[in-house]
């Protein structure tokens, strides 16, 4: 689920000890079933696995090789690598983690045989450059104004039929386009956070970056497709 | 820290500019709860800064509605044979 809504409050009774784990953390696997069906070598459940995961993993795999060949042979790769490995799969992570993380490695892989390699520390690398301010600095007013570093060119609202012009295939291929242009570790990010809808904590263990990083290349990203949503709306 | 900071009455002591740069620690609710007053402080003054914010969440939610792939049927078809070799395979 996307949404980044308040985090949850935190309760009073912070006289108990810290918790092993995070309270929201011990989530069941949501595929346990189709996995232990998968254990047993039941054809639907398998079915469902790849319907529900082909899409998500040929998106991924797109970010680290730009041509759909080779992102769908990783994606295939990664499924016979599924088969062959089941039964060695113990459960300690999802199974989404661990099948995103053989999608993970595979493309690495190939990226680094194809001389487009990204490796887990260039991910970090990336955070950790300064990047682009999230607005263009002479959008603010000067530091001499009476209010300086306000808004001088103050964004305008999308309006109440915003939702129908987001949802437009004219705007879904913009976004597309914005999120191509993006350093490969940004668009892993957002793709993984915002177009799949997963946790923070899933991101950082399959993409080995530290939370803080993550929410950096997150920024950064989200703050580029909003700027290309902006002048795309602003032209009309 | 706080005294490094210009002030100023109606919107509390960040600036638009640094509250753009704040805005996914916010929606991520990675914000110290000192500096998430300070955010909700400049909110309450700040129409433009509103505005803002509710384009980074138009556009996460966009994000989010992006047209998903389905299985092609040649791949599910070779995959599917994969599958259905697999327990003999297995020796
Ligand atoms: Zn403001």
């Amino acid at each position: 689920m996307l949404s980044p809504r308040t985090p949850p409050a935190v309760t009073a009774g912070s006289e108990l000890p810290p918790l092993a784990v995070p309270i929201t953390s011990p989530r069941p696997d949501e595929d346990a079933e189709l996995v232990d069906g998968l254990k047993c070598r039941d054809e639907a459940a398998f079915v469902t696995l790849l319907e529900r995961y082909q899409g998500q993993l040929l998106r991924l795999a797109l970010v680290y090789c730009r041509t759909k060949d080779i992102a769908e042979e990783i994606v295939q790769d990664t499924w016979l690598a599924v088969i062959q490995g089941i039964d060695r799969f113990e459960g300690r992570a999802t199974f989404k983690t661990w099948l995103f993380q053989i999608l993970v490695n595979r493309a690495r892989t190939r990226a680094v045989k194809e001389g487009r390699s990204l490796s887990f520390s260039s991910i970090t690398d990336e955070a950790e450059m300064p990047g682009e301010p999230a607005v263009p600095p002479e959008r603010f007013r000067a530091a001499d104004d009476p209010w300086p570093n306000h808004w001088a060119l103050p964004p305008h609202s999308w309006g109440e039929s915003s939702d129908a012009r987001l949802l437009a295939a004219e705007t879904m291929d913009l976004v597309n386009r914005a999120i191509a242009q993006l350093p490969p570790a940004q668009q892993q990010v957002i793709t993984l956070r915002d177009i799949e809808g997963w946790t923070s904590e899933v991101v950082c263990n399959v993409l080995e970056i530290s939370e803080t990083n993550q929410r950096v290349l997150l920024h950064r990203a989200r703050s580029r497709v909003r700027a290309a949503l902006e002048a795309h709306f602003d032209e009309r | 820290m706080k005294g490094d900071l210009m002030t100023t009455p109606d919107l509390g002591d960040l600036t638009c500019k640094e509250v753009v740069e704040l805005v996914t620690d916010y929606l991520e609710g990675a914000l110290p709860v000192e500096m998430r007053q300070r955010f909700d402080q400049h909110l309450t003054g700040c129409d433009p800064c509103i505005v803002y914010l509710d384009q980074m969440r138009q556009t996460i939610a966009t994000l989010g509605r992006l047209p998903e792939e389905s299985v092609p049927q040649n791949v599910l078809d070779t995959l599917l044979e994969h599958f259905r070799r697999w327990p003999r395979e297995r020796g």
